[in-house]
């Protein structure tokens, strides 16, 4: 299809707001553990998540739309990334990077919290001790995919 | 660790000229988790007080549950820029205690110095890199994590992950280097004295960089040596303590190479001694490449504590057991207890294990040099700016994995 002046698309308002919103999602600066290194090769040039529209890494949660859990959740964090998540404007959406954030992990002890799903809700988890970022990427992918598909915290579609 | 002998904390409250603001746990600057409660006048820091444990993940209480060898992933999760320190350090400490040291093979002594190097310049890697972007300048992070990303492809050649490859185990290392993996590694030494270059050129004589370092964050050598620094942010106020001269461990004492300090104490000279050091870390890697041609056992040959040869179980009665033994139930180690201590990228890490002759360790204790080196901030911060103590955090280079364990 092309598109020359002159022309016009019809579209649903909300498919194209849908469409701005996958392209655009920032996520949150914040780092915990292994993962979050990861989470920072992400933005180098060798994986370059400028690609997905994410690399604006927001240190503010009012402005991101994305949190990035990204390595074990201790006991003492887990207050702080609730309030954290609640500050966050809606839409929004969570990534539980790795086995701890996930589960976990190696961790099954009285210092880390089990799973970070027991505090906020998860929209992806993805795996690995720490998960590539090629892995991260994916996930990001999966999330812009809800989004386009009108999955919980489109735009219009308010769970 | 004792939560509760702590002495109570200074007093950070509010008085009539003063406000207190609460910095972290959550922001951009603070490496991690930190949160470092500030009593400040104006822009000036009157008192900073760091509140640690945002992390706390029982490490040392996890192994305590697990076998000598598993433990040791738990281990390698404590200082998550450099796990092979972490595991190299732990081995050593648990081969001392079997009384194994001197059985350890001469080529496995030297793949640990290589990737103990490796290590150590990835490291700094990443601690240049976010010292970057804090000060602004973004664009040293990209060579930086560039740098860093051919290293971890070397690691991920050996262990088969990219950050925690677990490939340095008690006895020796897991497996011999795989195929290919030297020319590769001939590929990187010569690549890296240009990508060094590169980052000198591009913050060393800046004059935005120097003004935001030089003179901020002082300490002198009595103040470091009260504080119990150790590492780069020791030698950069001018005391020459290194570990791997000082205490030589996995063959150290034949290498030819020098332990760079400056005498001024502030961001700045921590940031060029780091640098100094990765020089240093690309002559022990050269002179570690030219031991590695001859081939030779990288395990030691001891059926007690080292896994037999794979091919060896279908035809041998007794290596069949050996391996049976050292899967289901791992190996003991005599009661005892023992301190090691090595050079790792931020300081001295150091592990006292306990034995009481079980198949687990009975108590694993950790001295993180990122905690002792954080403690510091506590003394330099206070009579600076606000924007200086993110300088001051990212010239200790305190990782938090190890901090909180």
């Amino acid at each position: 299809m092309t598109v020359s002046p002159g022309h016009f698309m019809l579209a649903r308002l909300d498919d194209v707001a849908r469409w701005a919103q996958s392209s655009s999602v920032w996520p949150l600066t914040m780092g915990l553990a292994c993962c979050a290194i990861e989470m920072m090769s992400v933005t180098s040039s060798e994986y370059d998540i400028a690609r997905l529209g994410s690399e604006v890494f927001r240190s503010s949660p009012r402005q991101a739309d994305l949190m990035i859990v990204s390595g074990r959740v201790a006991q003492k964090m887990g207050p702080v990334i609730k309030r954290l998540y609640d500050q966050m404007a809606d839409p929004k959406w969570v990534i539980s990077m790795g086995a701890c954030a996930s589960s976990g992990g190696i961790f099954d002890n009285y210092a880390i919290i089990q799973g970070v799903d027991t505090i906020i809700p998860v929209d992806v988890y993805v795996p690995g001790c720490p998960p590539t970022p090629d892995g991260l990427l994916y996930a990001v992918n999966l999330i812009q995919q809800q989004i386009r598909e009108g999955g919980r915290g489109g735009i219009l579609a308010r769970a | 660790m004792t939560m509760s002998a702590t002495p109570p904390p200074e007093i950070i409250a509010q008085t009539e000229n003063t406000m207190v603001l609460s910095m972290g746990p959550q922001h951009p600057s603070t490496h991690g988790v930190l949160q470092i409660v500030l009593e400040i006048d104006s822009e000036n820091v009157v008192k900073a007080d760091p509140e640690i444990g945002y992390l706390h993940t029982g490490i040392e209480k996890s192994a305590e549950g697990l076998f000598w060898t598993q433990a040791q992933t738990v281990i390698e999760r404590m200082d998550y820029l450099a796990p092979s320190s972490n595991a190299l350090c732990y081995a050593l400490a648990v081969e001392k205690l079997l009384g194994i040291t001197d059985g350890i093979p001469e080529r496995a002594q030297t793949i640990r110095v290589l990737i103990g190097e490796l290590t150590r310049i990835a490291s700094h890697c990443v601690w240049l890199g976010t010292h970057g972007i804090d000060l602004g300048a973004i664009s040293i992070f990209f060579y930086c994590f560039d740098l860093r990303e051919n290293i971890l492809d070397l690691q991920e050649a050996v262990g088969g992950a990219r950050m925690h490859p677990n490939y340095v185990r008690v006895g020796g290392l897991n497996g011999d280097l795989p195929e290919g993996y030297l020319a590769r590694l001939d590929a990187l030494i010569e690549k890296i004295p240009g990508r060094m270059r590169e980052l000198r050129g591009l913050l060393q004589a800046n004059p935005i960089f120097q003004d935001r370092t030089i003179d901020i964050g002082m300490l002198t050598p009595e103040e470091a040596l009260q504080w119990s620094v150790t590492g780069p942010s020791l030698r950069a106020s001018g005391v020459a303590y290194d570990v791997r001269k000082a205490f030589p461990y996995c063959g150290y004492q034949t290498y030819d190479f020098e332990i760079p300090t400056r005498p001024e104490g502030d961001a700045y000279a921590r940031f060029l001694v780091r640098l100094d050091e990765m020089d240093q870390s690309i002559r022990l890697i050269e002179q570690a490449r030219r031991r590695l041609d001859k081939p030779g056992p990288v395990m030691i040959d001891d059926p007690k504590v080292a896994l037999p040869p794979k091919e060896t179980i279908a035809l041998s009665m007794e290596a069949l057991i050996h391996h049976f033994k050292l899967i289901s139930e791992g190996f003991r180690v005599p009661p005892g207890d023992v301190y090691q201590s090595v050079e790792s990228p931020r300081g001295e890490l150091g592990y006292y294990v306990v034995s009481n002759g079980e198949n687990k360790p009975y108590r694993i204790r950790t001295r993180p040099p990122s905690m002792y080196n954080l403690q510091a901030l506590k003394g330099i911060a206070p009579g600076n700016l606000i924007a200086d103590l993110v300088v001051m955090i990212g010239s200790l280079d305190p990782v938090f994995g190890e901090v909180d364990r």
